[in-house]
């Protein structure tokens, strides 16, 4: 599904952030994508994204190389991704709802469609009885499910989960990784990416370990070794 | 399409009442600046009025001989309408009109009037009293095709070169005029423009953060920049309600002063003569710098 081949990155500054980077990530795994801060794990998500191009080697999703794909499908592609942050990225002007509603009209949905899916997702995060709030009235862990319900409402096939615990306590934490794993079994391809030692030991998945920018470990079902 | 479109106007005034304290700082930036650019457009016009009223009060004659037949100088009159386009005006003032306009003028000079009386008939000679745009060019072609035209015999004289000096140094005072308002125009939009392409960037600024997530979830540069656009579509409208009403209200309160000042000069006639130009205006510039600054602010934002 994605495919890295011989990446690397270097910003203008003259750093390398990411050094011949070669992996390929199948339709339906848990992958996390361990490694300090400043190992390169955002500029991978960036790369994925298309909102960096590699200095060098190519990007695939869905054999489809970013370097020729164009700017609508680029824009294609990240409507299929369900992306959850760090710092969240919501749209602080927008409402609960409209967080969420805001990815369907992107993708032109029909609006009846957009009310049910909206609903029937904050329902399931639990979120319904703060649908009129705007982010900054959430609390983090609120914030954090809110980025994931507008993950989830586009049904994506692919969740790329950059630090997602990053700004929550360990209850928080543990309720987002376990949808996680719940979304991987109802079939989609989940990226983890993140420093959380005790999350990637208890997963048991397949972990890709980043120092440096290069990738000195892929193992099947990896554990937290820097 | 008209999905796309009617979101974009949704989020638009969504955001337009979200950030009431930007959008009416915004607006308020507009109106100031519309004012500006409205006073120029009245400006425009009173200069416009006072060099006419100069450019007027300049003009050539031609004296025609003794004796020589009315029939004969109407005809010339049309004929010299042709020489040039530029020719605005061609006055015929036959001898008896030549002298109650001596008269009318000299009111109470009775040594002059003694002096006509002796000569015993009316000395003035008829004439042709030619205006054209003011450029000396134009009145020295005139002169110069009235002296080698079919006609030249009929004329006696032609009083370009006495009224040279006068005519050059009043064309170049009023093309000073001209020149200068176009520059202090040329000046004040680019102020004015800037002003609100700052004012705006401020406002969009506030949405960088948001322009990123935008991106990220796949939107397409249209769908993101189409709120704003639409954003400085409705400042820009609502500015001009402001101004109109504004300027409205101006002309009405100032006409009657300017009027009293420069006689002739109506404000509210000029102001009811040129309304769609002035709404033009004012509608125009203040939705094309909304649009045009949005445009521009966002661009740069959807690059990172």
């Amino acid at each position: 599904m994605i495919k890295f081949d011989k990446v690397t990155k270097i910003y203008p500054s003259n750093t390398a952030v990411l050094k011949d980077v070669t992996f390929e990530i199948k339709e339906g795994e848990f992958v996390s994508i361990i490694g300090k801060s400043g190992a390169g794990k955002t500029t991978l998500t960036r790369l994925i994204l298309g909102l960096e191009e590699p200095t060098y080697g190519e990007v695939y999703f869905k054999e489809k190389n970013m370097l020729v794909a164009d700017a609508s499908e680029i824009q294609k592609i990240r409507r299929s991704i369900g992306g959850i942050y760090q710092d969240y990225k919501l749209l602080p002007a927008k409402t609960v709802y409209e967080n969420v509603s805001y990815v369907l009209e992107v993708k032109g949905t029909a609006q009846g469609e957009i009310k049910k899916e909206v609903e029937k997702v904050l329902d399931l995060i639990g979120l319904k009885d703060k649908k009129d709030n705007f982010p900054k009235e959430l609390s983090g862990g609120e914030q954090q499910r809110l980025a994931i319900a507008r993950a989830l409402v586009i049904h994506p096939k692919i969740i790329i989960a950059d630090e997602p615990t990053g700004n929550l306590d360990p209850y928080n934490t543990y309720e987002v990784i376990y949808l996680l794993e719940k979304i991987n079994k109802a079939g989609a391809t989940v990226i983890l990416l993140t420093h959380n030692r005790e999350i990637i030991n208890k997963l048991g998945k397949r972990v890709i370990t980043l120092v440096g920018g290069r990738i000195i470990r892929d193992e099947a079902e990896g554990r937290f070794i820097i | 399409m008209f999905t796309n479109i009617s979101r974009a106007t949704k989020f638009a005034f969504q955001d337009f009442f979200r950030n009431k304290g930007v959008s009416v700082a915004t607006i308020f930036i507009l109106i100031i600046t519309i004012l500006l650019v409205t006073g120029l457009f009245f400006f425009q016009g009173v200069a416009s009025y006072l060099t006419e009223e100069i450019q007027n009060k300049i003009d050539i004659t031609a004296y025609f001989k003794d004796g020589t037949a009315e029939q004969d100088i109407l005809i010339v009159k049309e004929e010299i309408l042709n020489i040039l386009p530029e020719i605005k005006k061609v006055e015929y003032i036959s001898q008896d009109q030549a002298f109650i306009i001596f008269s009318e003028n000299h009111q109470g000079d009775e040594v002059l009037f003694r002096a006509i009386e002796q000569v015993g008939s009316n000395p003035f000679l008829p004439s042709l009293s030619i205006t054209t745009n003011g450029d000396p060019l134009q009145y020295e072609q005139v002169a110069n095709a009235l002296q080698t035209s079919s006609f030249s015999d009929l004329i006696e004289n032609v009083d370009f070169y006495e009224k040279k000096d006068t005519i050059e140094k009043i064309y170049e005072i009023t093309s000073t005029i001209n020149k200068f308002g176009i520059f202090l125009g040329i000046v004040l939009i680019i102020i004015a423009a800037s002003v609100v392409f700052n004012t705006i960037k401020l406002a969009v600024d506030n949405s960088k953060e948001e322009i990123t997530t935008m991106r990220i979830v796949g939107a397409s540069d249209w769908f993101i920049r189409g709120p704003f656009i639409i954003q400085g579509i409705i400042y820009g409208f609502i500015a001009f309600v402001f101004c109109f009403l504004i300027s409205f209200a101006l002309v009405l309160l100032t006409s009657p002063k300017i009027s009293v000042i420069m006689p002739g000069f109506n404000l509210f006639d000029y102001f009811l003569t040129n309304l769609w130009i002035l709404v033009l205006i004012q509608l125009g510039f203040g939705i094309a710098v909304g649009i045009i600054s949005s445009i521009i602010v966002v661009k740069k934002y959807l690059k990172v």
